[in-house]
């Protein structure tokens, strides 16, 4: 099957029989019926307390209150108990890396990125779940998992209510995390000793 | 057959949900349903729901709001691109399978971020009518039109239903549209919006959800004093290209009612999800409704109308009848599509 756009599909390729009074005519073999729908985009309460304290240089995370889960970025539930969280938890902007990609491709609508570059799954310290970031300030063979990061914040003039006010994730300096003790492997690794009492 | 039957429900209706997402809705009213009954989630045997994409303008946005049931462990779960009330029809096959005994439905709507008159077009067919962008009130009005004009019913017909959702929704605090002091002349001096439908002719657009709890056989009667059983539920639909349509009546709805056996007894109450009075209209004579049954005694669909979750609200509302010992048998609809298209009718009765 031709993945090209100008080639139709097979099934319009063969003739097509008209009216006769249709005979001269050019036959249609596809139209285009654009679609444009606008929406306001409503965050919600836990989306805006969060990226409201954005414009603060603060991470917001929620509590689980059936086992004390912390969730960033908080969406109002915890999504295993559909238990609402009202509490919030502000979160330190140091983490670890708990899995990353180096991307080789550019992706529409982000020429800023320089290729290669690495997205990440950041875990922040007292957070149980990772949340999407860039990683810089490092050459792209040196990331790994388990490596300490910290925020780079755009100027303190430029923050916005946005979480694109973290510019990256650099490094921190500070020893590794093991690997077994890395990202989701903590969430696992706590599981286990929870059931081990 | 197993004998299946609704045992709790939670609503929510308001003009527009400015704060709020459609995970933060849910949440309080799943949790209000199962813990009504005395249920949490792993007691759930079936989970399914009914919402758009198209109105959130996010793909996937149902997979968003599983977040409010709690699926860890795997549920079993199902979801349909449909108002509610099939989510429920879903559901109520899965109970008739067997294997499991409850079953959890619920759905939402949330169209204040866009613009649902534009939105509606999307379901029209894409080669002819979606690329006009007809909005739904012209082309209700159009239905309209034809109906007046053919006497299949009249101005004054119309006002009266206009009149009794304002005046039975006066007391309803999920009603967006109410006036205990509307008649129907009042209906009459109103300008029309898109000719001959005057405000009042169509729905008040609504932002909300419903969460209900399905059960079988003896389940139903553990959990509930007087559950609101499922005697005949049957969903059929029209064809989509309303060009070969008689608009002035819903054939669909006639069969679904026929094979619900709405008519096979006295109804005490139905409640209708019509947008529009001469739907209501249309949905009184194909469901065969007589002057002995009362019709969206809270105002119905007309009174807030919560795009994909009016229909699963108006069973909602008719099993409520049953719960409160206000009615031993009811019908709630559900519609969807344009010109109800589709129809769904699920008759129940108390013990």
């Amino acid at each position: 099957m031709s993945t090209d756009p100008s080639v139709p599909p097979a099934a319009l390729a063969g003739e097509v029989r008209l009216p006769e009074k249709l005979a001269d005519v050019e036959p249609v073999r596809s139209v285009r019926t654009p679609i444009r729908l606008e929406y306001d985009f409503i965050p919600g309460d836990a989306s805006s307390g969060y990226l409201n304290a954005f414009a603060d240089r603060k991470i917001l995370g929620q509590r689980s209150p059936v086992d004390g889960a912390v969730f960033v970025p908080p969406r109002g539930v915890d999504p295993r108990h559909g238990a609402a969280t009202p509490d919030y938890v502000e979160l330190p902007d140091t983490g670890h890396v708990g899995g990353f990609c180096v991307t080789r491709l550019p992706i529409p609508g982000r020429d800023d990125l320089e290729i290669p570059y690495v997205s990440a799954w950041i875990h922040l310290d007292g957070a149980d779940i990772g949340f999407l970031g860039l990683v810089g300030g490092i050459d792209t063979s040196e990331v790994r998992m388990g490596m300490r990061v910290r925020a780079v914040w755009k100027p303190d003039d430029q923050l916005g209510r946005t979480a694109e006010n973290i510019l990256y994730w650099e490094p921190s300096g500070e020893p590794d995390v093991p690997v077994t003790a890395a990202g989701t492997n903590a969430w696992h690794a706590k599981q286990v000793a929870k059931e081990q009492g | 057959m197993r004998d299946i039957a609704v045992v709790s429900a939670a609503q929510h209706q308001q003009k527009a949900l400015t704060h709020t997402t459609e995970v933060e809705l849910m949440v309080p009213l799943i949790n209000e349903a199962r813990g009504a009954v005395g249920l949490t989630q792993d007691d759930i045997g079936f989970t399914c729901s009914g919402s758009s994409d198209f109105l959130a303008g996010q793909a996937f946005s149902f997979v968003h709001t599983l977040d409010a049931v709690g699926a860890v462990p795997p549920i079993s779960e199902s979801h349909v691109e449909m108002d509610g009330a099939w989510a429920l029809y879903e559901a109520w096959v899965k109970l008739q399978i067997g294997g499991v005994d409850t079953a959890l439905v619920y759905s939402y709507g949330k169209s204040s971020p866009g613009s649902l008159r534009d939105v509606l077009s999307t379901q029209l067919d894409p080669y002819y009518l979606g690329p006009l962008w007809p909005d739904a009130f012209a082309l209700a009005a159009l239905q309209a039109r034809i109906m007046l004009e053919s006497g299949a019913v009249s101005e004054q017909r119309l006002a009266e239903i206009a009149v009794r959702s304002l005046n039975g929704a006066a007391d309803n605090p999920r009603a967006v549209r109410s006036s205990a002091e509307a008649t129907i002349d009042s209906i009459l001096a109103e300008a029309p919006i898109a000719d001959p439908l005057r405000p009042s002719d169509c729905a008040a657009s609504a932002d909300g959800g419903v969460a209900v709890v399905l059960a079988a056989g003896d389940r139903a009667r553990e959990l509930c004093e007087r559950p609101a059983w499922i005697k005949g539920i049957d969903h059929r639909i029209d064809p989509h290209q309303p060009g070969v349509r008689d608009l002035t009546r819903a054939p669909s709805a006639q069969v679904a009612a026929a094979q619900a056996g709405a008519g096979d007894d006295r109804l005490d109450a139905a409640e209708l999800a019509a947008p529009f009075t001469t739907q209501e209209h249309i949905l009184e004579l194909e469901l065969g409704l007589g002057a002995d049954t009362a019709v969206n005694a809270n105002g119905g669909a007309l009174a807030g109308h919560t795009m994909m979750a009016a229909g699963l609200m108006r069973i909602a509302d008719a099993a409520a009848h049953i719960h409160d010992e206000r009615a031993d048998r009811v019908l709630g609809h559900a519609a969807s599509g344009l010109y109800l298209q589709q129809n769904l009718v699920c008759v129940m009765e108390g013990e």
